[in-house]
């Protein structure tokens, strides 16, 4: 069943037309990666859903329910919650502090409390360093701080924006890792990456963008195969 | 040979920005002016202190810059620094007596050269200059050389001659006050009638070492001792340590008399400006510079409620004041809204753009039948505190005294809060603060209406205070010595913004020749606090980390 589906989304900045008649589907307990180029439109999709960019035309439902009538700070409470491109962490306050701010909408402390224990176990550098300055971090631990924040709010839906960005291959290995940790526990995830082979290989479904158009869906594995794909993206 | 010059590189260089500094308090007449307040009396004026503490810190600098960890060439650095220094004025000196610069520099005079030479003249006069250029550099350069305690030491003990000397005027007279045998015995072994005596400045010295010493012998102990006692004792101590500090500045007033009391009544004025833009500027992180206009609203306010001159409503100082922060607070919402979507320096010029329109609409001849125009509203009553009029400065410090304290309450209760954390949060990063689920119009608006809150607040005391208000009184000055205040005492820091606050706006009362160079001391304030202290003289905790624990840090997280 659809869980999270975008319909006929487009979307502009000023007069720049950003998305065009996007459709996307993710299904409960899916991991489904979006892959694309730099400026494809990749991030701008992620922005409709969490609700700081407003599509010009087309609707976005989260089960069933449009997403259209709630302001931006409201959608994190729905579920869907995102870690940003560039894992913005707020660096001059704590990593604790940072965790205690993913839960900003949440109302249940126990809750919190055992979700912060869950981090600390899944992260044990964050649990070591978590009175450090979040700005002190080395980029990889900043990628844990970012997802665990993520963690925080109870996400139904997680959205990665370029968890791999300028992490060096161990660590991407390892974010892929996390990934792949998540969904085994029930997080369903909409990953878009431009290291296409490892996005691919993570997930079960890949949509391709290009220039703001949905130009490809298919199997994540029958997309590894795919001939424009492996050119274009994997440099093969 | 390209070695050798690098070797004594720091020290030309220093030298020479020590030279144009000293050359520029010279010209625009800083030296002559302090030249009358003496330090230690008809020995060191203020304005020489000023020249000297500036080449020994120049010569210092150069010496601690020197990239070769060889203590003669440090030595040889701070020299040349010093010699450096001294024969930039020896050119203006040489120059201004044969050539006349005051068409040009209306401070070039005779008076500053004698200043700068000693009294002596022709060749005399510049080897004395370049020979106490000579001694700086050496006593920077033994500074240097010293051990981290001894060089604590000196320089702290000549800070508190410093400050004694400047502060004649202030602790003599009540000392004297007091007239007691003991207290009159004090006053005239350390005080002439223009500065401390030669005698009172050496046994201020010993006096500061000999606590320093002993101090810094036992602070081990003391230390541990303290750590030591129960946490129940701990929090008693600290119990004490306020009770202390709340009879202090209950009794502050009756003791200070009324001059001082009065300074401290526009410190307080601006204690209450700064913590309510702390709010803004230090929680929120949005740098607002038309603060002044919410000050203005609160004294307005006050004015039409209360003074008879205008509407004649009648009330009295308690019920204007409620009506005067509710307006601020509606205030700080108007002007919160269009301003929502601005960041950064575009939300700076566009609030310094409210100050002004506000305080151009309480100046215009439309709104003069309801505002005064330029003849401003007078008549304003003092408050009345159940029968008590509060007429003199003392009285008003009690009302700005309650008024701080509510505001520091709310202010710490703020802090820790979710709003609070969500005012970090928003500082950081609009966006992610947003995908956290902060609502981003609710958040700023919060902010913008509690600085303007507690800025009305300080406005409806100040029009109460001075019984009439004029729109020249809420000029841009105003914010930006706010706004000073935040900076030098430290973003976010409450202890911060009081000190801040003292030192801005209280040392300039105190030292009134200082009035004129007010802008100018503020501008030099502020370049060297973001070179030396960027987080502010009594920082945040969290500033001090992030702007001081780099280096420690990066070997970390190389490791």
């Amino acid at each position: 069943m659809a869980m999270l589906e975008l319909k006929n989304v487009h979307a502009h900045y000023g007069k720049i037309h950003a998305l065009k008649d996007i459709s996307i589907t993710v299904n409960k307990g899916e991991i489904v990666t979006l892959i694309g180029g730099n400026g494809a439109g990749k991030s701008t999709t992620l922005k409709t859903i969490s609700g700081t960019l407003r599509p010009s035309a087309g609707q976005i439902f989260l089960n069933g329910e449009d997403l259209g009538k709630y302001p931006a700070h409201e959608i994190v409470t729905l579920g869907i919650v995102q870690v940003p491109e560039g894992r913005r962490v707020f660096g001059q306050l704590t990593v604790m502090e940072n965790l205690d701010l993913g839960a900003f909408t949440s109302k249940d402390k126990k809750r919190d409390a055992a979700t912060v224990e869950k981090i600390f176990h899944m992260f044990p550098r964050l649990a070591e360093r978590s009175k450090q300055l979040a700005g002190t971090l080395s980029g990889g631990e900043q990628q844990m701080l970012a997802m665990g924040r993520a963690l925080m709010a109870d996400p139904k839906i997680l959205l990665l924006d370029e968890p791999s960005m300028g992490l060096a291959p161990v660590l991407v290995d390892s974010v892929f890792a996390t990934i792949k940790t998540l969904h085994a526990q029930g997080v369903t995830i909409l990953l878009v990456e431009q290291n296409a082979r490892m996005a691919l290989k993570t997930a079960s479904r890949g949509y391709v963008i290009q220039t703001g158009k949905v130009i490809l869906e298919d199997d994540a594995k029958k997309l590894l195969e795919n001939e424009m794909v492996k050119k274009a993206y994997m440099g093969d | 040979m390209t070695k050798t010059q690098s070797l004594w590189n720091h020290g030309v260089k220093i030298g020479a920005i020590g030279g144009v500094s000293v050359l520029t308090i010279s010209l625009i007449g800083m030296v002559q002016m302090f030249g009358k307040r003496f330090i230690v009396a008809d020995f060191l004026p203020m304005g020489v202190a000023i020249a000297l503490i500036l080449t020994i810190l120049t010569a210092y600098l150069a010496a601690k810059k020197t990239s070769i960890p060889d203590k003669s060439i440090q030595l040889a650095n701070s020299v040349i620094s010093g010699l450096m220094t001294a024969g930039v004025l020896s050119m203006l000196v040489i120059i201004g007596r044969s050539i006349k610069l005051r068409t040009v520099f209306v401070e070039a005079s005779p008076q500053l050269y004698n200043i700068l030479t000693g009294g002596i003249q022709g060749a005399g006069g510049i080897i004395f200059l370049l020979g106490v250029g000579l001694l700086c550099g050496v006593f920077a350069g033994i500074l240097i050389l010293l051990n981290d305690l001894w060089r604590k030491l000196i320089v702290n003990a000549l800070a508190t001659v410093f400050v004694l000397g400047l502060l004649q005027e202030l602790i003599m007279p009540i000392l004297k006050a007091w007239d007691l045998g003991v207290t009159n015995y004090i006053a005239e072994l350390f005080y002439a009638m223009n500065g401390l005596t030669p005698m009172g400045a050496i046994l201020a010295m010993i006096i500061f070492s000999i606590i320093y010493l002993s101090w810094y012998a036992n602070r081990e102990k003391i230390k541990k001792g303290y750590g030591d006692l129960p946490k129940e004792t701990q929090k008693k101590t600290k119990y004490l340590g306020l009770l202390i500090l709340a009879i202090i500045l209950i009794v502050l007033p009756q003791v200070l008399g009324l001059f001082l009391s009065e300074v401290l009544t526009i410190v307080g004025l601006y204690v209450l400006l700064g913590l309510g833009l702390n709010i803004v500027v230090g929680y929120a992180g949005l740098l607002d510079l038309g603060y002044v206009a919410f000050f203005a609203i609160g004294s307005y306010v006050v004015a039409l409620l209360t003074s008879p001159q205008i509407f004649d409503f009648g009330l009295n100082f308690w019920q204007a004041l409620p009506i005067a922060v509710i307006c601020g607070v509606l205030a700080g919402v108007i002007l919160g809204i269009p301003v929502l979507k601005m960041r950064g320096d575009y939300l700076a010029i566009a609030t310094l753009g409210f100050g002004e329109i506000i305080r151009i609409l309480v100046l215009s001849d439309f709104l003069k039948p309801w505002l005064g125009g330029a003849q401003g509203i007078g008549s304003i009553p003092n408050p009345n505190f159940f029968g008590f009029h509060m007429v003199k400065p003392q009285h008003i410090y009690y009302l700005l005294l309650a008024g701080c304290i509510l505001v520091v309450f709310i202010s710490l209760r703020l802090k820790n809060s979710r709003l609070g954390r969500a005012w970090m949060a928003m500082r950081e990063d609009e966006d992610v603060a947003q995908a956290m689920g902060i609502n981003l119009v609710a958040t700023k608006l919060l902010a913008f209406a509690t600085g303007a809150g507690f800025s009305a607040l300080s406005g409806a005391i100040f029009a109460s205070k001075i019984g009439s208000v004029y729109p020249h009184s809420f000029n841009v000055f105003i914010s930006i010595n706010v706004v000073a205040i935040v900076i030098i005492g430290g973003m976010g820091s409450l202890p911060g913004v009081v000190i801040g606050a003292a030192v801005l706006m209280g040392l300039p009362e105190l030292l009134r020749e200082f009035a004129e160079y007010r802008m100018f001391v503020y501008g030099v304030a502020l370049v060297v606090m973001m070179l030396l202290r960027p987080e502010g003289l009594l920082p945040e905790q969290r500033h001090k980390m992030a702007l001081h624990d780099e280096p420690e840090t990066e070997a970390k997280t190389a490791a």
